[in-house]
């Protein structure tokens, strides 16, 4: 069963997956089982707990190992159609007001060490991840800020008690991140007797899920290995005799390990002249999936800088950039593609873009809007101000769209440099006010949850992750009546409200593009479907090769020996 | 111990009387003996040139992105092509001749100087500060130049300056220690016992005696410093480390180009990886050249 989010379902383009050369068809061929699927990662593995990581780095190894209590449908990823993983039957809908939630938890599931789940093990997993113990870190805790309970009435039943009632929590919940740990395993004593948080701390370093894969090994910077969990609780699941991932970190390398044959996919994605190389070499041996992409790629300039405190420069700031014009060019060499609003476009919170072309910074008439611009700079006694762009040294998509950015603001007069960083430094200075000017700020999200995501634009003393540095008890105010809103409608003009005055009124974010997902792979890799997320569809249990049985049986030899 | 012919041979160096010759009858001289070394000069003249002149031999702004023309191949309007913001790559590397060249002067020079009063404070004071000194030099010498330019650019961040910083480090060791070796001979000729007899201060003795009589190595490593100093920054440009976009350099341009466009837009990269092979060429077969002519030992034997 739908939730009532599924009905909010992604409209038509959104949804699209295309294929290099028109569009890949729902396989309604016979799955072939056996063979191991060889996947290059371009990400290290920080941890291996879910609950504590945010990176496709972990995801894309790790997530096959474990199961979730709900998940988006995989064979239906582009919309936020959840069914049940680990719970029986349909996902339930809300009672009592829309705040409570009761799971049916699936009998006959069992964790690789031969551990039975029960409903213990869900609500373990989730008192860790909504109310961690200090000293815990759990990264998605305020994303469950309208949960007020988690209980198992019985073995076989897990109830959540909300404070209100919130569109968000469902997605929340399917959110790919949510591994189901064994409660056994959360209540692990340290055989030092040095560490009281031990069992929390377990997961970082071992392994032990319900998922379609049990762990072989993990060679650090080589290689992730799983073999088929034969007591996975999907039946007939998974086809495969098991996976590698192989680790990567250099696009070029992943390119040439799929075009080479070494591996046969890439979950996050590359660029379209890759893409196009790729066909070109392979041509039918090459399929590519292609989505929009739930990541916003857009900047702050920091206000606790008098030059950024000024909404006029902000505004003169978002109305330099020709967005229109980029989505025709820029997505020909980078990753991003989409003009949009706070909300993934497509999505039914998404603004029209009639509506869109009425901010500041979405105006038709680049030419008109610049103009507007310098005399909003010259209002604000800011005409060639400097400034730097604090970047990440990643080049899809930071360094190019930065480039362009340069580029743009050079056009209004305003002198602008920029300071290219690694991701471990870049992530500092984001944390420190007085390291950057103005901050490139992406923001990559896996289940499309508009409502929960808008946290991210709130006052600073709210949200962890505002590089804009301000505050806005109005944005704050209209974030809290979203969250609590039943009626979509009223919702609706809610986030409109919000949206137009992060955009637009207070330009406190510019939007620059949204990410565009490509997704080249060996066409024999069948049964996985692009989702708007890299972190989504990654269970892997549905995925299969159609390959001679020769090959997929001398894949699970050289991999797993048999 | 130094002899006294070897003591005569640096003296004469730098003594010899002036040429009557005109400098065309020279320079026709200098081509017919070092034919290569002229040719490296040619290449250095004509770089340095464009780097002075380039706006007036470039056709378009090397920052002007034009995204209808976005990876053009080479053609009459854009002859090197352009790259993936349709910015001219032609223009793009005659501007990265400023980089390239002031990176080189700037670090070579400073790295040069430094290396020149060290290597020959440590020849003149001798003894335990030549000692410690050396040792000093030995360990920043265990590292090659790119992973010590590496390391410095790690701690202190990326930019043009930084950068500089990061290649004068390693050539200050590098630079002392072949002064060095050249400081020690001019040391045990009499007129420095003479200098010091006379009352002179150490600092007069090494920067008006003795620095000026190990020119023709430093003239040398100089020149070789300059290419070696373009290379590196070029490198570290390439792995993000060193000046940063919009700026036109050409390790830069190899980054942005070389791994994604190889095959659909081969001249992104394969006209700055061109660029910078003549100019680190071009100032090694300077190098090698001036220290024919200069080196009076390989002068002697030719």
């Amino acid at each position: 069963m739908k939730t009532s989010f599924t009905r909010l379902a992604m409209t038509a383009g959104l949804g699209a997956a295309v294929a290099a050369g028109g569009i890949v068809a729902a396989s309604a061929e016979e799955p072939k089982q056996g063979g191991v699927l060889r996947i290059v990662v371009g990400s290290k593995i920080p941890s291996y707990d879910g609950h504590r990581e945010s990176t496709f780095g972990m995801i894309h190894p790790i997530r096959p190992f474990y199961s979730l209590l709900i998940r988006v449908n995989p064979d239906d990823p582009q919309s936020s159609n959840f069914i049940c993983d680990l719970c029986e039957g349909d996902v339930p809908t809300a009672t009592n007001d829309g705040k409570t939630y009761t799971f049916k938890i699936r009998q006959g599931a069992e964790f690789h060490d031969g551990t039975p789940l029960t409903a213990h093990d869900i609500v373990a997993t989730y008192n860790k991840i909504v109310f961690p113990p200090e000293g815990i870190l759990s990264n998605r805790v305020s994303r469950f800020a309208m949960v007020e309970k988690i209980s198992a009435p019985d073995d076989f039943t897990v109830q959540f008690d909300l404070k209100y009632a919130s569109p968000g929590f469902m997605p929340m919940v399917a959110t790919p991140f949510n591994f189901v740990y064994a409660k056994k395993d959360l209540e692990r004593v340290d055989p030092e007797g040095k560490d009281p948080q031990y069992g929390m701390k377990w997961h970082q370093n071992n392994i032990n899920g319900t998922g379609a894969f049990s762990f072989v090994e993990h060679q650090p910077g080589s290689h992730v290995l799983g073999k088929r969990h034969e007591k996975y609780h999907h039946e007939g699941k998974p086809y495969l005799d098991g996976f590698k991932a192989i680790s990567a970190p250099k696009m070029s390398v992943r390119i040439q390990a799929i075009r080479g044959g070494r591996a046969d996919i890439e979950f996050r994605g590359f660029p379209p002249k890759s893409r196009d190389d790729l066909v070109k070499a392979l041509g039918d041996d090459i399929t590519v999936q292609e989505s929009a992409w739930n990541c916003t790629f857009g900047y702050a300039g920091n206000q606790t800088k008098p030059l950024f405190q000024d909404k006029r420069v902000r505004q003169a700031m978002t109305l330099a950039l020709d967005r229109w014009g980029a989505s025709n060019y820029l997505s020909k060499i980078a990753i991003v593609k989409t003009v949009g609003g706070l909300a993934l476009p497509g999505h039914p919170l998404a603004t029209d873009e009639a509506t869109l072309k009425t901010y500041y910074g979405y105006w038709p008439d680049i030419e008109k809007s610049r103009e507007k611009a310098r005399e909003l700079l010259k209002e604000a006694g800011a005409e060639g101000a400097s400034f730097k762009i604090w970047n990440r040294a990643v080049d899809q998509p930071y360094k190019v769209v930065g480039t362009w950015m340069l580029d743009q603001w050079k056009q209004v007069g305003l002198n602008v440099e920029q300071v290219v960083v690694p991701t471990g430094p870049w992530y500092a200075g984001l944390r420190d006010p007085d390291a950057f000017d103005v901050a490139i700020w992406p923001s990559c999200q896996s289940v499309v949850n508009p409502i929960v995501d808008a946290g991210a634009w709130i006052s600073k003393e709210r949200a962890a992750d505002n590089r804009g540095y301000y505050t806005d008890p109005v944005l704050d105010e209209w974030y809290d009546q979203m969250n609590r809103e039943g009626d979509p409608a009223k919702q609706a003009e809610l986030y409109r409200k919000f949206e137009k005055r992060v955009l637009h009124d207070e330009a406190h974010f510019g939007q620059v593009l949204w990410w565009h997902k490509i997704n080249p792979h060996r066409s024999f890799v069948k049964g996985w479907k692009i989702a708007p997320s890299h972190y989504l569809n990654q269970s892997l249990d549905q995925v299969w090769l159609d390959v001679p049985d020769e090959e997929r049986k001398q894949r699970t030899m050289d991999e797993l020996g048999g | 111990m130094a002899t006294l012919s070897e003591g005569r041979l640096a003296v004469a160096m730098f003594e010899e009387p002036a040429a009557l010759k005109p400098w065309h009858v020279k320079l026709r001289d200098m081509a017919r003996k070092q034919p290569v070394g002229v040719a490296g000069a040619i290449i250095v003249v004509l770089m340095v040139l464009m780097a002075i002149f380039a706006d007036i031999v470039t056709p378009y702004d090397p920052l002007l992105n034009s995204y209808e023309y976005m990876l053009a191949p080479p053609d009459g309007n854009y002859i090197f092509g352009t790259d993936m913001l349709g910015r001219d790559v032609y223009s793009r590397i005659v501007y990265g001749a400023r980089t390239a060249l002031f990176v080189g002067f700037a670090s070579a020079a400073v790295g040069g100087i430094l290396g020149l009063i060290l290597g020959v404070s440590s020849a003149y004071f001798g003894g335990l500060f030549d000692l410690i000194f050396q040792r000093v030099m030995d360990v920043f010498m265990a590292f090659p130049l790119v992973i010590m330019a590496l390391a410095v650019v790690s701690i202190l961040g990326t930019g043009t300056e930084n950068v500089i910083l990061a290649i004068i480090v390693p050539f200050v060791p590098r630079c002392a220690r072949v002064v060095r070796s050249s400081a020690l001979q001019i040391r045990e000729i009499p007129y420095i016992d003479a200098a010091k007899a006379c009352g002179f201060g150490h600092a007069r003795i090494i920067l008006r005696h003795m620095a000026p009589n190990v020119m023709a190595p430093f003239l040398i490593m100089i020149t070789a410093f300059v290419g070696q100093a373009i290379l590196t920054e070029a490198s570290l440009s390439y792995l993000g480390l060193g000046v940063q976009e919009p700026t036109p350099a050409w390790g830069l341009m190899l980054q942005g180009g070389a791994e994604e466009f190889a095959e659909s837009a081969p001249w992104v990269a394969v006209f700055p990886g061109l660029a910078i092979t003549l100019a680190v060429f071009g100032f090694n077969l300077f190098g090698d050249a001036l220290r024919d002519v200069l080196d009076p030992r390989l002068r002697s034997s030719q």
